[in-house]
């Protein structure tokens, strides 16, 4: 099968098919599929302010799927995107909160080393766990997401909230640390782009993270390590790579990227820390990397996807009696059909381009 | 069945296999073109080729693991379709397979009625399975204890439940895979003895195997398989074994290692009472002691599991044994650690190429530098540098004839041989002090042999000590300057190649001690 298939025609057939179904499960509940295509494109695409809310989404899910890519590449399966994110958040807020930035962009530097230390933190305890007792760091990300929403949920009330307030939400940040959003940005280019919409400046510290992430994969010594040990653990060992270190470092990378997550949607878009700031985005992350095939551009292209069903799904459930519950369901679809049920598209186009090749050879 | 006479058998019956003109084809390679051959009952018939020459897709279409793509199987004369392995069972065929198919904590009788039990209830089956089981031994000579656990019995043992299971199914036509892999030369002996028993029963066995010796020595007729193509069908009393290496090969093959006289210098590696003890807490090496000198290739001989590969493994770093080891004088520690053991001057050809030595969804140009990714010319700061490894990939590939010469092409798409081929070009060309190499030449063609066991004799000759790890005896002895026997952990001898022979060194790997050998 030639690499344009692989890469773009099977995802996209995925990706048809769940349309396909969805369409079905729309009928059965007696509502107009057409209609409701046309709802979440024009939800999510029609306008600036569409588009400016799918790529806030989007945002968040690049960030959540980069993570779980990077620790995929050591065969890390870190569930734990969510738990890191919002222990990300309060990093961020702590800086945003407790540090007089004199300017946004400073500010902007200092919450995303804040952020990654502390979602970096956060995946560094199941990671070690891992590593030096074995214990699964799928078990222990799960449990970790709960211990994080537990202990956010204590310091927002206990700790964070401004006294007399009634809100369990940290205090709104200051001024300085405003971020940009693609409003402010694109204005002086002459772009007229929605004042409402959350999108911010950390897009493009999302699609730099995308770079980044593809230089250390493919580039650096440290990534053919990490890959080096995915593939193979007795490889690594024959080749005196150590596993204790890549799990640690790969973990500790997945990490800081979710905990990164919280530049966007706590220090761009909420400007204060509120309680499940994170809304479900580190798990997407999962389906994010799947789909994505654990890389980066591929985690770009499907963070944009997400960001699109999220924020149509969003508008369908607005304005149509479609139950907000659909999304979900258009969502699980999605991830079955690109995700779990891959091979059921690649096995027969395979078949295919072996059968067309063979007719001409 | 044994009614007939054999000869009478043999004149008129049809053929027990027939098979014309089977082609199949994975994606663009043609893994089996045109195949015919016959097969008579009650003989022997070989099928021998190198690695990737079609024999294993072959026998899985005839058990039905795969449909060919055109052609037709004729069992006992009549046209046969074999859809999956049950078709195959209820034609009357068996296969042994290279890997058994036991379970582990299961007894001998419940591992033989697995699948093939009646009814909900075990009791009944087991009763009338333990009749038959005797009556089966009793027939062919295969005495194994029905109620011994899998565990507990040895190889060669688990080999002849796979062939009381095939019986048992009542096979008339038994397959077996590479059945020596993993046997002392006597377990082969007393295979053979079985084969021969079975043979004379009128049962029919394909054997499909690599070593030549073993087809001259058992098999009445036998069919070659070059490149997916059957290349000859001879009568083994009309042929050699210098003839049928031509055929696989396609050109003259040197059996024989051609090697001057080692000159060995001073003592590189020495090992003093090493000890090794693996996850499972088991004492895999009970206190070895041995030394490799410069310019000498020093044999370690054994059946596989003997503790050689856990030797292997914590000379190149892989594992931690306990004990006194020295490089050049200079003492190391017995922990862990590869790229210590790289510093030091020891290589490492591991014994898993495809699990160890080579990462298999790599490029070929990644998998040059594996273990030496953190060289001076290999790196550029905290990135690799691709340039520089390309430019040398392609180099090694052009000295040592790897193909296709592409480094872009994914490890696993190169076939054994040119996969090992890689490794050991990667591992000779760091002029290593000591090389290290485990099963050099497992599945890996005799061409490739030939080649990568010339490359070992000409980094000796230049100077290096080289531990050789193999569990073909033949490889041991004729590329080894000195040969050390393991068997349970242990050092039973040392012999040298010219004063010792298969029997002397099955004797001791067996584990026979000095005295009685």
């Amino acid at each position: 099968m030639p690499k344009w298939a692989e890469v773009i025609l099977v995802p996209l057939i995925s990706l048809l098919l769940a349309a396909i179904l969805s369409a079905l499960v729309i009928l059965a509940i007696g509502e107009d599929p057409v209609a409701a295509v046309k709802m979440m494109v024009e939800g999510a695409l029609g306008s600036t302010y569409a588009w400016g809310y799918t790529l806030y989404y989007a945002t968040n899910f690049m960030f959540t799927g980069l993570a779980v890519a990077v620790a995929f590449h050591a065969r890390m399966f870190n569930i734990g995107g969510e738990g890191q994110a919002m222990i990300g958040g309060l990093g961020v807020a702590l800086a945003c909160l407790y540090v007089p930035w004199p300017h946004w962009s400073l500010g902007l530097l200092g919450a995303i080393l804040a952020g990654g230390l502390f979602g970096a933190g956060w995946a560094l305890i199941p990671a070690w766990l891992q590593a030096k007792r074995g214990s699964h760091v799928v078990i222990t990300t799960i449990m970790f997401n709960f211990i994080a929403a537990s202990a956010l949920n204590y310091i927002l009330v206990n700790l964070l909230k401004p006294k007399g307030s009634q809100d369990p939400a940290s205090a709104r940040f200051p001024e300085a640390v405003h971020l940009p959003t693609l409003h402010e940005l694109l204005a002086p280019l002459g772009i007229n782009f929605s004042k409402a919409a959350p999108a911010n400046v950390s897009l493009l510290v999302a699609v730099a993270a995308c770079v980044l992430v593809w230089a250390l994969i493919w580039r650096t010594r440290l990534g053919y390590e990490i890959r080096a040990y995915g593939q193979s653990e007795p490889g690594a060992r024959y080749a005196g790579i150590s596993g204790v270190r890549i799990i640690l470092i790969s973990m500790v990378i997945s990490g800081a990227l979710a905990g990164c997550m919280a530049i966007n949607n706590v220090m761009g878009e909420a400007e204060r820390l509120v309680l499940n700031a994170t809304e479900g985005a580190g798990f997407i992350g999962i389906a994010v990397a799947l789909m994505g095939r654990s890389h980066p551009f591929g985690v770009f292209l499907a963070a944009i996807l997400f960001g699109f069903l999220y924020q149509g799904g969003a508008e369908l459930a607005l304005w149509t009696k479609i139950p907000r519950e659909m999304i979900t369901v258009i969502q699980a679809l999605v991830i079955l059909f690109t995700g779990a049920l891959d091979n059921m598209v690649r096995a027969p186009l395979e078949r295919i381009f072996l059968a067309a090749r063979r007719g001409r050879g | 069945m044994t009614g007939a006479t054999l000869s009478e058998r043999r004149e008129t019956a049809a053929p027990a296999i027939e098979l014309k003109g089977i082609s199949k084809a994975f994606g663009p390679v043609q893994a089996n073109r045109d195949i015919s051959i016959r097969v008579m009952p009650g003989t022997i018939h070989g099928i021998i080729g190198e690695n990737g020459a079609g024999k294993s897709t072959l026998m899985s279409i005839l058990y039905g693991f795969y449909k060919a793509d055109r052609g037709e199987i004729f069992i006992k004369g009549r046209k046969t379709e074999i859809p999956d392995s049950q078709a195959a069972i209820s034609a009357g065929i068996g296969m042994v397979f290279q890997h058994f198919k036991l379970v582990e904590n299961f007894t001998v009788l419940e591992n033989i009625i697995l699948g093939a039990e009646d009814g909900a209830l075990l009791n009944r089956s087991m009763a009338k399975a333990r009749t038959e089981l005797v009556q089966l031994e009793r027939e062919y000579g295969l005495n194994v204890d029905p109620d011994a656990v899998i565990e507990e019995i040895g190889v060669g043992k688990q080999q002849r439940v796979e062939i009381l299971k095939a019986l048992y199914r009542r096979a008339e036509i038994l397959i077996l895979d590479e059945p020596t892999g993993v046997l002392t030369p006597a377990e082969a002996d007393q295979l053979f003895r079985v084969l021969g028993r079975l043979r004379a029963e009128g049962k029919t066995i394909i054997l499909i195997t690599h070593k030549l010796r073993e087809i001259m020595e058992i098999t009445d007729t036998v069919s070659v398989m070059r490149r997916g193509e059957m290349t000859a069908t001879v009568k083994t009393a009309e042929t050699s074994p210098e003839q049928l290496a031509e055929l696989m090969v396609g050109r003259k093959v040197l059996l024989r290692v051609d090697k001057a006289p080692a000159k060995p210098g001073a003592p590189v590696l020495e090992v003093e009472n090493l000890r090794v003890v693996d996850e499972a807490g088991v004492e895999r090496v009970k206190g070895i002691s041995l030394n490799v000198r410069a310019g000498e290739i020093l044999g370690i001989a054994g059946v596989a599991g003997n503790g050689q590969s856990e030797l292997l493994e914590v000379l190149g770093g892989m594992r931690s044994g306990r004990g006194v080891l020295r490089m050049r004088g200079q003492v190391m520690d017995p922990g862990a650690d590869g790229k210590a053991r790289r510093a030091m001057g020891i290589a490492h050809v591991p014994e898993d190429r495809q699990r160890e030595g080579l990462i298999m969804g790599f490029h070929a140009w990644e998998n040059v530098a594996f273990g030496y990714h953190d060289d001076a010319r290999y790196r550029s700061g905290m990135f690799m540098n691709n340039r520089a490894l390309r430019e040398d990939t392609a180099a090694k590939m052009e000295r040592f004839d790897v193909r296709p010469p592409d480094p872009w092409l994914a490890a696993k798409n190169f076939s054994g041989g040119n996969q090992q081929k890689i490794v050991v070009a990667r591992e000779i060309e760091q002029n290593p002090a000591l090389l290290l190499v485990g099963q050099p030449t497992r599945g890996v063609d005799i061409g490739a042999i030939e080649f990568i066991h010339k490359q070992i004799v000409a980094l000796r000759d230049a100077g290096a000590a080289v531990l050789l790890v193999s569990v073909e005896l033949d490889e041991i002895l004729s590329l080894s300057d000195r040969i050390a026997v393991m068997f349970d952990g242990r050092i039973m001898g040392e012999r040298l190649p010219g004063q010792t022979d298969e029997t002397e060194l099955g004797l001791l790997m067996a584990g026979m001690s000095e005295a009685a050998a």
